[in-house]
């Protein structure tokens, strides 16, 4: 997303933010859960950004800390009876401890063969779930079933508002939370190690530390989602985490844009709707193509990828690269150069 | 994605539906019109468990034939399918999307155990009937906390049961082994199979082995099996594993007696694959005819079948168990429908649903009779054993009724 | 005894699956970098195209050639087509490319020929070898074609002017272009090679596994883990570490821990050698100079 200091910057968020606020009391029950749903990807999509898009570190798995955050949450209200505000933290610090721990294996090999490991990991969760000593407390393949959260001090608000709500808020946190964290020395951190490995840690940087815990904290925000997401959904059930869902994550980081945390906003869009969408396209082929909105939504994929290479934000940024660069001239022309130029890569707050 | 359009639309149902909901007279129930009842499922076309889509497939079609003869008492069935990839929160989603935004009266034959069990809660909160679901799981016959939510088939505790109870009195020093898909069905007929064996009895499944869907093949499952000591096995395994454990229960030189779930007695998809020199002496529980039977070819519940498939479907249909399947549910609701007459509210749906006498289906084994009441929502309970022998599944013994 | 070779036995089958499947995805890897994760659906539905064949009426070898060729030129049309346009962007993007074309394979199975299990047939019919059952004439059969495939895939890289040429622009494209190297028809020869190989290990695979459009699924998993543990850029590796993760997957899931966990032994397998050789059994361990 082009630099949010900048007035058309503010002005998208603002927007966003206006549109966001007045959503649930203009549309109807569906489509607030599927605006809920939005939000809870967005969280996830914000933390995967953060280890593959900053990081540099590629995840195909992240559907697995997104189960372990569900079933936490799921199993800490169902059978131990925690509200949500407290199911839901504690879950997604088990998350963390989850990503931490599996982030010291993962210093040890890079690139397609972290993709390679996790990708096993996303094939291997729906197993690990159903596992038959778990099943005391996970259901077994019944899975868990939960009420939606009630409206708290009878505000005069749906079940359905109030988990909209509830969701805006988080992510709206979870984003300034991300943005202040890449802003800062450890996002710069975190570039440099995916960019220059080695002369980072020359400069001192713990490169180890650094990738376990922003591993951690992108699983983290995973298990948060997931939590959210068990508030949502209702029900939690080894078969919803397979792999479609650590692919789907993926796709909605490189479509939104790696590196961008707004971007994280327009993948959970694309990975929402744009299904929905192929699926009304088939509907013109007639019954008998009920199997292909699957190759419709890969063609889409395809075609998206080579119209946007760097994702929705890469390409708002490149257009507003384009649109102004009268503003870049003054700047240089002021002397002191104090804007510093984002050249080329994929990386801006 | 929300536009105006959209916007204004869905306020105008929200409208519409907090209208309908307080009257529960035909012509106000949701879904329904004096020309149409709308009414929808969530069914897997994609993802791991899409060879069950030919169910939707075959109901969307048995409606279209119901609405060219007429349709129910003048109005045309509206079914509205969608799909879930067997997907628990999709199923969520795209339930909502059928009862707020579609404005469905209520589901029929939806798919999948977890899937349903997802929407069981919302369904029942909101008293909307969740009809003949495609699931044996014993779960949805619960009338007394889930009075809107129906099954249709034999429940697979209760197939296993039978088995049980047919292995105690035939073989009662068998060795037993089972192997079972690691979900709720594969699950359900370990304990089914254990309480039809009482629990004198309990002591004889000596193994148990699982399989995830994901994997590639069973075979080393088969080999364990062997290797334990077993001599009668229960194949607790969808059509694709069934075929390969019966292959190489054969190709290893194993002659174990052998059971196997109803749900995969597809000759086609099932015995051929195998072998069907390999699959002789397989015993398993069925409640309707196998298309592929030649004792059927003169049955005229069968050809009704075959006329079906022949205008409606296409030829590889014919030899589908799901294709069959769908032609039995679609049957069934179409009854129900009828005894609706001109109140299709929902609460008289229910209660129509649970009102069903001896109902006779077309493919139907002779015997087996429908019957609902407002403590028994297992539409079917009967079955009957039968066994292969190479070309097609002899009966033997009495309808078993549980 | 007696269960224990049987469980090698067909381990060593089904491995054999496995290392073929891993032997595309090496030559993919070799030639661009890059893991195709579409490479079972490919498989998959170059079987469908053999099935089709042979229900049109055509004899088995005839279909089995047939559809090797067209699978080659199938693969070469995807590099040119789908996959060059991306070489430039981001790995990522790449990623999601294959990922779309693994979803448009699937589904196209699906809509063409139904989801349900159909039969396929072996040309390796007939008895059980070794009279007590271990394996199948198929499954022999399929160990069979392996070691042809591994040997043939050999034979070219290291004996045919083509296959020099390929691996010196895998290695060094700026030199290979040089030399009068066309490194992009390399490219693409090294996909269509890759989905050749795919496709005969989508035939073995279907008399054992049955034919579905979902049926590469697992085999993948299997097979990345077997060119994980045997090195991504060698094919012999490949092939042995793809019979391992049969054998091995086998053994541990009958007698450690259970049938039921054993896709997250193959996860185990994949992490444990990748902590303790990051490269693979036989791979060539990369040291980076600072």
């Amino acid at each position: 997303m082009a630099d949010a200091d900048s007035a058309p910057g503010a002005l998208v968020a603002i927007a966003v933010a206006v549109f966001a606020l007045a959503f649930p009391f203009a549309a109807s029950g569906y489509h607030i859960y599927q605006g809920a749903q939005v939000l809870i990807l967005a969280i996830a999509l914000l933390g995967l950004n953060l280890l593959t898009g900053f990081n540099g570190q590629i995840s195909l798995g992240h559907g697995a800390f997104f189960a372990i955050g569900s079933y936490g949450a799921a199993i800490l209200m169902v059978k131990f009876g925690l509200p949500y505000w407290a199911a839901i933290p504690l879950a997604s610090v088990v998350c963390f401890i989850a990503g931490f721990l599996f982030g010291f294996p993962a210093l040890r090999f890079g690139g397609l063969y972290l993709a390679l490991a996790t990708f096993a990991l996303a094939v291997a969760t729906p197993q690990i779930l159903s596992y038959k000593g778990f099943d005391a407390l996970t259901g077994g393949s019944q899975g868990l079933t939960l009420a939606k959260p009630s409206v708290p001090f009878g505000i005069a608000l749906t079940p359905d508002q109030w988990l909209y709500l509830v969701c805006l808020a988080c992510a709206a946190a979870h984003y300034w939370a991300a943005r202040n964290l890449v802003r800062g020395r450890i996002g710069r951190a975190l570039v440099a190690i995916r960019d220059q490995p080695i002369a980072a840690e020359t400069m001192g940087i713990n490169a180890a530390l650094y990738k376990t815990t922003c591993f951690g904290v992108s699983a983290l925000y995973a298990g948060v989602a997931g939590g959210l997401s068990t508030l949502a959904v209702g029900f939690v059930s080894p078969e919803s985490f397979g792999l479609a869902l650590s692919l789907a994550f993926l796709v909605g980081i490189v479509v939104g844009g790696l590196a961008s945390l707004g971007g994280a906003l327009f993948g959970a869009l694309f990975i929402e709707f744009v299904p929905n969408i192929a699926d009304q396209l088939t509907v013109s082929f007639g019954e008998g193509a009920k199997a292909l909105p699957g190759a419709i939504y890969g063609a889409l994929l395809i075609l998206v990828m080579a119209a946007m290479p760097t994702g929705v934000a890469g390409a708002a940024r490149a257009a507003a690269r384009a649109f102004a660069p009268s503003r870049q001239a003054k700047v240089e022309k002021g002397g002191v150069g104090v804007a510093v130029k984002y050249e080329g890569k994929e990386e801006s707050p | 994605m929300i536009n105006r359009r959209t916007f204004l639309q869905s306020s105008a149902v929200a409208a519409a539906f907090a209208a309908s909901a307080s009257s529960a007279r035909a012509d106000n129930a949701p879904g329904v019109t004096d020309t149409e009842i709308k009414i929808g499922q969530t069914m897997p076309y994609s993802g791991p468990a899409s060879a069950y889509g030919v169910i939707g497939k075959a109901d969307l079609a048995y409606f279209k034939m119901i609405n060219e003869q007429g349709g129910v008492n003048g109005r045309k069935i509206n079914l509205i399918s969608l799909d879930d990839g067997y997907s628990p929160p999709k199923t969520v989603e795209q339930t909502r999307r059928l009862v707020e935004q579609e404005q469905v009266a209520f589901l029929f034959n939806s798919l999948g155990t977890a899937c349903c069990a997802s929407v069981r809660q919302y369904m029942n909160d909101n008293k909307i009937p969740q009809l003949f679901v495609a699931t044996g799981a014993s779960m949805f016959s619960d009338p007394q906390h889930f009075p809107w939510t129906m099954g249709w088939q034999p429940n697979y505790q209760t197939e296993a049961a039978i088995f049980g109870k047919h292995i105690a009195a035939t073989k009662p020093d068998a060795k037993i082994g089972v192997i079972y898909q690691n979900d709720s069905f594969g699950k359900d007929y370990l304990i089914g199979l254990k309480n039809g064996l009482g629990p004198d009895h309990a002591g004889m499944v000596i193994k148990e082995v699982s399989y995830e869907t994901s994997e590639p093949t069973v075979d080393s499952q088969i080999v364990t099996l062997q290797g334990a000591g077993v001599d009668l096995v229960l194949y607790a395994a969808t059509p694709k594993f069934a075929a390969q454990a019966i292959r190489k229960t054969y190709d290893i030189g194993w002659t174990p007696v052998r059971y196997m779930t109803d749900v995969s007695q597809s000759i086609a998809s099932v015995m051929k694959p195998a072998g069907l020199e390999k699959s002789k002496g397989v015993i398993t529980a069925i409640y309707g005819k196998d298309p592929t039977d030649a004792r059927w070819k003169d049955d005229p519940g069968y050809k009704a079948f075959a006329e079906f498939v022949g205008k409606y479907l296409t030829p590889k249909d014919l030899t589908d168990a799901n294709a069959v399947y769908g032609f039995g549910t679609s049957a069934t609701m179409v009854q129900v429908l009828k005894q609706c007459g001109n109140d299709l509210s929902r609460e008289n749906v229910m209660r129509q649903a649970a009102n069903l006498k001896d109902v006779v289906l077309a493919m139907g084994l002779p015997g087996i009779k429908i019957n609902t009441s407002s403590d028994n929502f297992s539409p079917i309970r009967q079955e009957a054993l039968a066994s292969f022998n190479g070309e097609s599944w002899e009966q033997f013994g009495e309808l078993y009724q549980a | 005894m007696g269960e224990f070779l049987h469980q090698l036995a067909s381990g060593l089958a089904l491995g054999g699956v496995y290392a073929i499947m891993a032997l595309a995805l090496v030559m993919i890897y070799q030639a661009t970098h890059l893991i195709n994760f579409a490479q079972g659906e490919m498989a998959m539905f170059s079987t469908y195209f053999a099935w089709k064949l042979m229900d049109l009426g055509e004899p088995y070898w005839f279909a089995f050639f047939a559809t090797i060729v067209a699978s080659f030129i199938c693969g070469v049309v995807i590099e040119r087509l789908v996959v060059r346009p991306f070489a430039n962007a981001p790995i990522l993007a790449s990623v999601i490319v294959f990922i779309g074309l693994s979803l448009i394979f699937n589904s196209l199975a699906g809509w063409l020929y139904g989801f349900s299990v159909t039969s396929f047939d072996s040309p390796f019919n007939g008895r059980p070898w070794f009279g007590a059952g271990y394996m199948s004439a198929h499954e022999a059969g399929a160990i069979v074609v392996t070691l042809c495939v591994l040997a043939l895939v050999y034979a070219f890289f290291r004996l045919t002017p083509l296959g020099l040429a390929m691996r010196a622009a895998a290695q060094n494209p700026v030199s290979s272009r040089l030399v009068g190297i066309r490194v992009g028809w390399m490219l693409a020869i090294g996909w269509g090679l890759a989905a050749a190989i795919g496709s005969v290990a989508g035939m073995m695979a279907a008399p054992i596994v049955y034919l579905d459009p979902n049926m590469m699924g697992g085999v993948l998993l299997y097979a990345f883990a077997g060119a994980v543990l045997g090195g991504i850029d060698n094919p012999f590796g490949a092939v042995f570490g793809g019979v391992a993760v049969g054998v091995l997957g086998n053994l541990i899931g009958a007698y450690l821990v259970g049938d039921e966990v054993k896709l997250s032994v193959a996860l185990a397998i994949i992490i444990a050698v990748l902590v303790w050789r990051p490269s693979g059994l036989f791979g060539r361990r990369l040291v980076a100079r600072v």
